[in-house]
């Protein structure tokens, strides 16, 4: 939804901004926009009245500050309400003490919770457990395959027979049991929720199995059904919590605010993307920043944590610090980058984004990192190490090799040396002056790295303490201004 | 190439998160910190304690009460123009079934001009009848010498092989012979779903394995249909996100290779779950101009969901829906009828 929430609340603040009072007609329109913003969003027409209600209430009951003009303050009142409504911090996955925890997945057909079984067993994996897949799944045809072929990807038994769903789940988990495993998934089969008979089958494998969580799998682009499917499945069943998938799709995903809105149980994991890394928990405070243009640089951060070769990094950041940043250290980088996920995935995370660099980022996926890393490969160790030296013959050679165009290899020999430029001055201890959304990015990295406790190079604290001082700012997109050029952005690079 | 912009970003970002670990790692503060968050290791004596049951009172009674709304739609008797009251019942039975808020602001303008000589219900009816007016019938045949192909497309999970399935069952039944060519080649077993229904169908198939180029898969297809003189060929594709250009465009290769002699695409269907909100606007848009969708298969119309979202995809961009599931069964997939279709949107 969020694109295009934080679009209007954007424009709703241009338009309240010279209000000295906020009359009951403008808080009208200003209502008035955020409804369309959520039903444009998909948000379920009840959950959308009753957020219209809260804020408006918000903006009524509360004191105006001072500080805010009237715009920012219906604005803060939405933004509290999200925050509200999406619930808290995330959810903390507990085991039981008598081995094996076990998870229960349901939802509707296609709705992704096969893929979602496998990504949840991977996510395990990595916490140190040792996950073991069950499936149920006996209609769809072919689904307990699709199970055993994502179970041999990341290294997980499949349990499943052929006898019938309960039979099978209840074995599964003894079998669980047998071989010591510590947490056990159910995939069940995908079912509508006003089909009796098979809502009754998957309570009775609720019951042979007695889970410790039961999520509700949901697809991020579900219309006004959302609330119907939740809470039919809750009736029946007694959700510890929603897995949202799909969320790549589409920057809306209101099923989210519905189901969470109509359930009362949070959203514990969302999928962002195709791959079996694309998957985490989900953590609403910081999708509430996401609404706001924010960005999510801590999952990014703990993305970056989770998946790259500290030591390799690390030592490359230090070159580039100390200026002897050469190509090959770029070119390791960004084989880190491709380790953390789908691109797409990765820039959605990023703050700051300007809306060219977003429409752009949709279709950014792995094939632009071959590119890049098809010209380098082009290059000879020594034009790896001191660029300088690659004149026209030498790009024209290049571009023939790696077959891109001359324009590509300038392009990308351009942006090496400014990065280059840049992260000296860092070095340095300098304020760089970076361009455009790239500074915001920059700024909120550091600051999200700081607020992790980390010690930053003396660029970034000068930078992480700029936008430490003062509550986040309610304005959407907002952080300190000053470094950015007249017009807020510099020219992005030009289109090819 | 904002792209090669957003990678240099994502790089430097990264390096910085690495460069903050590792100077932390290597001047410990006086507490030590753990390197990573531990797990949380609440162990529970029994089972999780599940947090208390939020039943929202205020929620239920507002379903309630929309649920009484719908029952007042087809009360509303007034002869003439509509009063607001009675646009804004007509506005929440929309919007409710996913026609989506720019439609619906559409229809109500379209609804207060003709006003409701035959009262409010009958009014909305044929507002939406008139909505709905495509050409729906399904070409079967190609031109002498060709190869007659459907090729289906969609995001993941809609059922785009499921409808595959039973519509192959549909046409064997009808009498023609029919081959599948498994084009979805990324998800795990779907080749193997797929030859399950040929199985049933007593249809040809052609698969490759996993990770095969989906072209060369439909392309033998049409050779295999070609030499065996079979009437028709099924083309699945991998579920897609509709916002990404590089798999759009593998989708138009794809129907560039089926399209080529001996084949020709007489159909691509776009399979749409009904449960699908505004998305499913963009996805249309997007197939559209990839694969130029020439009708659409509504699938999952046995839930609670309406799938009005289907009147906004024909008013804007005049793509017809064409089949739609009714349920399980290989029968459930019907012929799209306006008139039924809109009498279960309206009785919501």
């Amino acid at each position: 939804m969020f694109d295009s929430l934080s679009g209007r609340l954007e424009r709703l603040s241009t338009s309240l901004r010279s209000r000295g009072r906020l009359s009951d007609a403008d808080l009208a329109e200003a209502l008035g926009e955020v409804r369309t913003a959520l039903l444009e969003a998909d948000v379920e027409l009840s959950v959308v009245r009753a957020f219209l209600d809260a804020v408006s209430q918000r903006v009524r009951g509360e004191n105006v500050a001072q500080s805010l003009t009237p715009g920012q303050h219906v604005i803060k009142a939405v933004h509290d309400q999200l925050v509200e409504v999406l619930g808290g911090t995330a959810l903390k996955v507990t085991y039981s003490s008598k081995p094996p925890t076990v998870v229960l997945l349901a939802g509707l057909q296609g709705a992704g919770k096969t893929t979602t079984a496998a990504k949840l067993a991977k996510w395990f994996k990595a916490q140190g457990r040792q996950p073991y897949l069950v499936g149920t799944d006996l209609q769809r045809p072919a689904a307990v395959e699709q199970l055993r072929v994502l179970g041999g990807q990341i290294g997980v038994d499949v349990y499943s027979d052929t006898t019938d769903p309960v039979a099978v789940a209840r074995a599964g988990v003894a079998e669980a049991q047998r071989l010591g495993r510590d947490v056990v998934i159910i995939d069940t089969a995908g079912r509508l929720a006003i089909d009796e008979a098979l809502m009754a089958e998957v309570r009775r494998i609720s019951a042979a199995t007695d889970p410790h969580y039961t999520f509700l799998v949901i697809d991020a682009v579900t219309g006004q059904d959302a609330v119907h499917t939740a809470k039919s499945f809750h009736e029946s069943l007694e959700l510890s919590g929603i897995i949202v998938t799909k969320l790549d799709y589409d920057a809306r995903g209101g099923a989210v605010l519905s189901a969470r809105g109509v359930v009362g149980r949070p959203v514990v994991f969302a999928s962002t993307g195709e791959k079996l890394d694309d998957f985490d928990l989900f953590h609403p405070d910081r999708m509430a920043s996401r609404i706001l243009g924010m960005g999510d640089i801590l999952s990014l951060i703990e993305q970056a944590e989770r998946t790259m070769d500290a030591g390799a990094m690390a030592d490359s950041a230090q070159r580039m610090m100390s200026g002897a940043f050469t190509l090959d250290d770029f070119m390791a980088q960004l084989n880190q980058v491709r380790k953390m996920g789908s691109l797409g995935g990765l820039m959605r995370l990023m703050p700051g984004m300007t809306k060219e660099m977003r429409d752009a980022a949709k279709n950014v996926d792995d094939g632009e990192l071959n590119k890049i890393e098809a010209i380098i490969r082009s290059m000879t160790p020594v034009e790896r190490r001191e660029p300088q030296i690659i004149d026209g013959s030498r790009r024209a050679r290049i571009a023939r090799g790696s077959g891109s165009s001359v324009t590509a290899v300038n392009q990308l020999l351009k942006q090496f040396d400014q990065m280059k430029k840049m992260m000296r001055q860092m070095g340095g201890g300098a304020m760089p002056q970076l361009p455009g959304g790239m500074g915001k990015m920059a700024q909120l990295a550091a600051r999200g790295a700081a607020a992790r406790g980390a010690e930053l190079p003396p660029g970034f604290e000068a930078m992480a303490s700029g936008l430490k001082a003062g509550a986040p700012s309610p304005t959407p997109g907002g952080g300190p201004k000053g470094k950015k050029k007249k017009g807020g952005r510099v020219t992005p690079p030009k289109q090819r | 190439m904002i792209a090669l912009w957003i990678i240099v970003a994502l790089v430097v970002v990264a390096s910085i998160v690495v460069l903050a670990r590792s100077r932390r790692r290597r001047h410990p503060r006086a507490v030590l910190e753990p390197e990573r968050a531990p797990m949380p290791e609440v162990l529970v004596t029994q089972v999780a304690p599940r947090p208390e049951i939020d039943d929202s009172p205020s929620m239920d009674r507002r379903l309630a009460s929309s649920r009484s709304i719908f029952e007042r739609v087809r009360s509303i008797t007034s002869v003439g123009s509509l009063s607001q009251e009675q646009l804004d019942v007509v506005e929440e039975v929309l919007l409710r079934s996913d026609v989506g808020l720019a439609t619906t602001t559409a229809l109500l303008d379209e609804l207060r001009t003709k006003g409701a000589p035959d009262g409010v219900a009958a009014a909305i009816r044929s507002t939406l009848l008139a909505s709905l007016t495509g050409e729906r019938s399904v070409r079967t045949s190609a031109d002498e010498g060709r190869v007659p192909v459907w090729l289906f497309v969609g995001v993941n999970g809609v059922g785009k092989t499921t409808t595959i399935g039973k519509l192959a069952w549909h046409e064997t039944q009808a009498g023609r012979s029919v081959v599948l060519a498994a084009g979805d080649t990324f998800r795990a077993a779907a080749a193997d779903q797929l030859q399950l229904w040929a199985e049933r169908t007593g249809s040809d198939i052609v698969r490759a394995a996993e990770g095969a180029d989906p072209g060369s898969v439909v392309h033998d297809a049409l050779g295999r249909a070609q030499a065996r003189g079979a009437d028709l060929v099924l083309a699945d594709t991998a579920g897609r996100r509709a916002n990404n250009t590089n798999l759009l465009d593998e989708l138009a290769k794809i129907r560039r290779v089926a399209d080529r002699e001996p084949g020709q695409v007489v159909e691509t269907f776009m399979v749409l779950d009904a449960t699908t909100g505004q998305n499913a606007l963009s996805q249309a848009r997007e197939f559209l101009a990839a694969a130029d969708v020439t009708g659409i298969v509504l699938t999952k119309l046995d839930g609670t969901a309406r799938g009005g979202i289907v009147v906004a995809i024909e008013r804007e961009l005049g793509i017809p829906v064409k089949f739609v599931g009714i349920g399980e069964r290989a029968k459930d997939l019907v012929e799209f009828d306006p008139a039924s279709f809109v009498d279960s949107l309206l009785s919501a």
